[in-house]
């Protein structure tokens, strides 16, 4: 039992006193340590704080330009925009990335396939930038998208312009087409910049002429809220916010004539094969096709992995630019230069007639070089050998030439070095020499030049590889007798705002010299014979003007590696490609042309008459009548 | 002419004396009244930026206010001995209240804290945090004091009772405040220090255990008080936003009306609980030192009055009732400074809502009562 305890007022004053005196203390002590927290968050941290605080309520909003046009020579446009849903994401507003995909997938508007390429895009994007995850979204996502809004916090739909092509697969290899930005992309382009923009050249001239046609682009300074809401004004304060106006993009006025695209593709319908025209006298690209081609719009709204899948493994390729991109040997087509060289080398008297019996014995050696389906041209001289295409005859010109004055003589023309046309992804071909073939080869013992491999130099096979872009070009330069322009995809420029046109001036790369007139002449006069009595005369009866032209066969020796072994199409696969180049009118050529038909046989056959339409498009009138030239 | 200056002079002694005497008639302390009115009107102040230009709101603070010092002034009029004699009652009444509110309460904010008076809602808890201290102060004053160990497990379990139905509504800012009211009252009872540090291992003990027991969120604002960058969109958010609002503040502040953080509503409850935060944003450090002065001289003059009362009942409550409002200053501030976890103490008469209001200045009217009264109740 413990003592019982007397209360002791006087004492328990005393207690309660010294009690409040430690309480006091303590508040006070407190109170201090409040102070320097204060003091830390107000003072030491007051700088980092206010950017935060200066982060949080002023927000830029990029404003995209305009993408500029693409029209046809004639105005018609190829490319424009159209304004189309987009859904972006601010990463920096995502609280979990990972998981928001993972929902998008689920409620469909973002294919799993997709994740990992997003996931790394938005990685490499600054965390405040509005990244854009899904590409011209449907009616039907934006509703879905809509009701489920407030499960995906620092998404939004946007509205923005979408690129659009009017012609579908038109004219798609020149033209090329947008995408969205990829992590490549991010890799060489300005990213403020392009804060706002989507989508990005990826090929042909909307790739090359991406400066132009971006414009630039304008941002404005936004108040917002803590959710986001961009609001007028702060409390009684309204601040300065700073505004910038996009700059459009610049108008391109291309060269191509879509009247005469439409023709050229139109009469390559169902083939593989390309067909590349210019303007001889300023190097203007007026028809660039490649067969098959692909719809640009489903890069531009965002290609599923299907579609893409369908495009890459079509045995007929049709990503495939092969107007700027397939090399050929070009076959007869190269007759032409190598009579020319025989003239100007005065190896060769045009007016001396040679046997041609079907065969040549290349001397010295067992090996017989046929001619091509073992025709017999009988007695012919340099105009009918051109004319009739005679391979005898030009094997003898090849062995009387060399190799090494071959590839001289050809090399001016264009040959082994890409044409410099203003899109990229050109081939530069192959123009073989005696050099060429010890930098190709590895073991010394096929270092060596054979002299039967000049023999084959002569009708356009073996190693010399060319692209039908080349051989236009080629040919325009047989049109004006030796002036060589670079070929050119972009003729002027248009102020989007102003409407002035800048037209872009064609580039000279000089004349050929050396060359006779006269020898000019006889070529000629031997390729306006092709078309009137020679391998080409079906093609060329009943033509209101006279045009000079080649047929080429370049043998396909085998199945291409990419393309798999698909036993229906085997035997057509195997055939010859068909090349036809002309120009037309053959004394004041407007136009020339290259056609390739891959694996459409002979040249006269398949190449030829596609090159007839495309010369008819260009230079008759409604009435069939030749336009005078303008 | 000195005549005339001496008769001015002597006026305005009368005038005080007469206001002295108005005040005493009243049993009110002018000091007190003074500190508490600075506050009050710095925090109308502060409401009207804080609420977005809302006079609405700032109006009926006012009303809440109005009704705090009616209940101030009716109280300081009642006799301590009735206070006394009645303090069981009230506790019982106040425990029985928050058993209904466990059973029948209205659901507000995702917790369960209000009776449904029809007129006006009711929170049980805000009378008990008057109704803890005084039952302590009653049980312990008629024995001998520092207290004995009986005594204090008997006053242990008047704490936890209703610290434990408040817990479980779930309120823990009201319950620390409950809590702290009673333990006060022990500690300025003479508590050995030897057993303030064995309940502090208890409480560490119980800190343990009382984790296994809480809420999800209540779990997440612990973990994010540890660390609030962890959850900057989630748990963080209120804390990191409080933080940039004082910080950005620095010195001078924005100006009154200019704060973003507040003004843009980036600051969450920024009339409420984070006023605190405001006041930093708007008004810098300098605001913030001149309503701490404010707070401290409040508590001090209501420390000073509780240390001049005469009996044991009247020291314990005055005394816990004076400590109580700078905890109530400190946790708020703790809080919203990123010292203390977020546990929904409003800042005394500056955050927004009535019932905090009229507990507050109730208190005070106690404490009025307690002091006016000393000289009547011989010890």
């Amino acid at each position: 039992m413990p003592a019982v305890r007397i209360k002791d007022h006087w004492r328990e004053q005393r207690l309660f006193d010294q009690r409040a005196l430690i309480c006091a203390v303590l508040m006070g002590l407190a109170t201090l340590g409040l102070i320097g927290r204060l003091y830390l968050l107000q003072v030491v941290r007051h700088d980092y704080y206010s950017d935060l605080s200066q982060g949080n309520r002023v927000r830029t909003e990029p404003i995209p330009a305009a993408r500029g046009l693409i029209l046809d020579r004639g105005g018609e446009i190829m490319a424009g925009s159209q304004p189309g849903y987009q859904l972006e994401l601010v990463p920096e507003e995502v609280p979990d990335i990972d998981d928001t995909m993972k929902r998008l997938v689920e409620v469909g508007l973002v294919r799993a396939e997709d994740v990992d390429e997003l996931e790394r895009t938005i990685e490499s994007s600054r965390s405040f930038d509005s990244v854009p995850i899904r590409l011209r979204m449907s009616d039907e996502d934006v509703a879905r998208f809509a009701v489920r809004r407030f499960e995906f916090p620092g998404l939004d739909i946007k509205t923005r312009q979408t690129r659009w092509y009017p012609n579908g697969n038109l004219a798609v290899h020149a033209l090329g087409y947008v995408g969205a930005i990829s992590e490549t992309d991010l890799k060489h382009i300005d990213r403020a910049a392009y804060s706002g923009t989507s989508l990005i050249g990826k090929l042909g001239v909307e790739s090359a002429y991406e400066t132009q046609l971006h414009g630039t682009n304008g941002f404005r300074e936004v108040l917002v809220n803590a959710s986001g809401r961009s609001v007028e004004r702060q409390g009684a304060f309204v601040p300065e916010l700073k505004t910038k106006a996009p700059a459009a993009g610049e108008d391109l006025i291309l060269s191509i004539d879509l009247k005469i695209q439409r023709v050229a593709e139109a009469a390559l319908a169902g083939h593989r094969g390309a067909v590349v025209a210019i303007d001889p006298n300023n190097g203007d690209v007026l028809v660039l096709a490649s067969l098959p081609g692909f719809d640009p719009t489903l890069f531009g709204r965002g290609i599923t992995g299907a579609e893409y899948g369908v495009l890459q493994n079509d045995i007929d390729r049709p990503l495939f630019n092969r107007a700027l991109r397939g090399t050929y040997p070009p076959g007869s087509t190269i007759k032409p230069a190598l009579a020319l060289a025989g003239l100007t080398y005065h190896v060769v008297d045009p007016e001396a007639h040679k046997y041609c019996s079907g065969s040549f014995h290349l001397p010295g050696s067992s090996r017989i070089f046929r001619e091509y389906h073992n025709e017999k041209h009988g007695s012919v001289d340099l105009d009918d050998a051109i004319a009739r295409s005679c391979d005898v005859y030009f094997y003898g010109l090849a062995e009387v030439l060399g190799v090494d004055r071959i590839a001289t003589f050809l090399a001016p023309f264009g040959f082994g070095k890409v044409t410099g046309i203003d899109i990229s992804g050109e081939k530069p071909g192959i123009l073989p020499s005696r050099e060429w073939k010890q930098k190709a080869f590895a073991k010394v013992a096929d270092q060596v030049w054979f002299p039967g491999e000049t023999i084959n130099f002569g009708i356009g096979q073996g190693y010399l590889s060319v692209t039908p872009l080349q051989l236009a070009h080629y040919a325009s330069i047989l049109a004006t007798r030796g002036k060589v322009w670079k070929p050119r995809l972009v003729a002027a420029v248009r102020d989007p705002l102003t409407g002035r046109l800048k037209p872009v001036p064609p580039v000279s790369e000089g004349e050929l010299t050396g060359i006779s007139d006269a020898d000019w002449a006889r070529v000629v006069h031997g390729m306006i014979g092709v078309t009137q009595r020679g391998t080409a005369a079906a093609i060329g009866a009943h033509a209101p003007y006279v045009f000079a032209g080649k047929t080429g066969t370049a043998q396909v020796f085998t199945v291409a590696q990419n393309e798999r072994y698909n036993a229906s199409k085997i035997s057509e696969r195997l055939r010859d490609h068909s090349w036809f180049i002309a120009f037309a009118p053959a004394d004041q050529p407007r136009i020339a042309v290259a056609v390739l038909q891959e694996n459409g046989g002979a040249g006269a056959s398949a190449a030829a008459p596609i090159a007839r339409k495309v010369l008819d498009a260009y230079l008759l009138d409604a009435d069939g009548k030749v336009k005078p030239a303008s | 002419m000195i005549y005339e200056e001496l008769a001015t002079g002597s006026r305005t002694r009368r005038t005080l004396s007469g206001a002295a005497r108005v005040l005493f008639a009243l049993k009110i302390d002018g000091p007190l009244v003074i500190g508490l009115g600075l506050i009050a009107a710095y925090g109308l102040v502060v409401l009207y930026s804080a609420s977005g230009q809302s006079s609405a709101t700032v109006l009926r603070e006012v009303g809440h206010l109005a009704l705090g010092t009616a209940a101030m002034l009716l109280l300081a009029q009642v006799n301590p001995n009735f206070l006394r004699r009645s303090t069981p009652w009230l506790y019982l009444a106040g425990v029985f209240l928050l058993v209904l509110v466990a059973v029948f309460g209205h659901i507000g904010l995702g917790a369960q804290r209000w009776l449904d008076l029809k007129i006006f809602r009711f929170q049980p808890s805000e009378l008990m945090k008057l109704a803890v201290p005084m039952m302590c102060a009653w049980y312990l004053h008629e024995r001998a004091l520092p207290p004995s160990l009986a005594s204090l497990v008997v006053v242990g379990v008047i704490i936890t009772v209703p610290v434990a139905l408040v817990v479980v509504q779930p309120d823990l800012g009201t319950a620390a405040l409950i809590a702290a009211g009673g333990a006060l009252v022990v500690v300025l009872a003479g508590l050995h220090l030897r057993i303030i540090a064995a309940l502090g291992v208890l409480g560490a003990l119980g800190a343990w255990f009382g984790w296994s027991f809480m809420h999800d969120y209540q779990r997440r604002r612990v973990l994010t008080f540890l660390d609030p960058q962890t959850d900057p969109l989630g748990a963080g958010y209120h804390i990191i936003q409080s933080q940039i609002a004082i910080g950005s503040g620095g010195v001078f502040g924005k100006g009154w009306m200019n704060g973003s953080q507040a003004q843009l509503e980036f600051l969450p409850e920024r009339s409420t609980d984070f006023v605190f935060a405001v006041i930093g944003e708007e008004f810098g450090l300098l605001g913030l030192l001149a309503l701490l002065v404010l707070y401290c001289f409040v508590t001090a003059r209501a420390v000073y009055l509780a240390t001049q009362t005469q009996d044991t009942y009247a020291r314990l409550l005055a005394g816990s009732l004076a400590l109580t409002f700078f905890v109530y200053v400190f946790i708020n501030a703790g809080m919203v400074t990123g010292l203390l976890p977020v546990v929904g103490v409003p800042l005394p008469l500056v955050s927004y809502g009535g019932s905090s209001v009229v507990t507050l200045l109730a208190g005070f009217g106690i404490l009025m009562a307690l002091y006016s009264r000393r000289k009547l109740i011989g010890s």
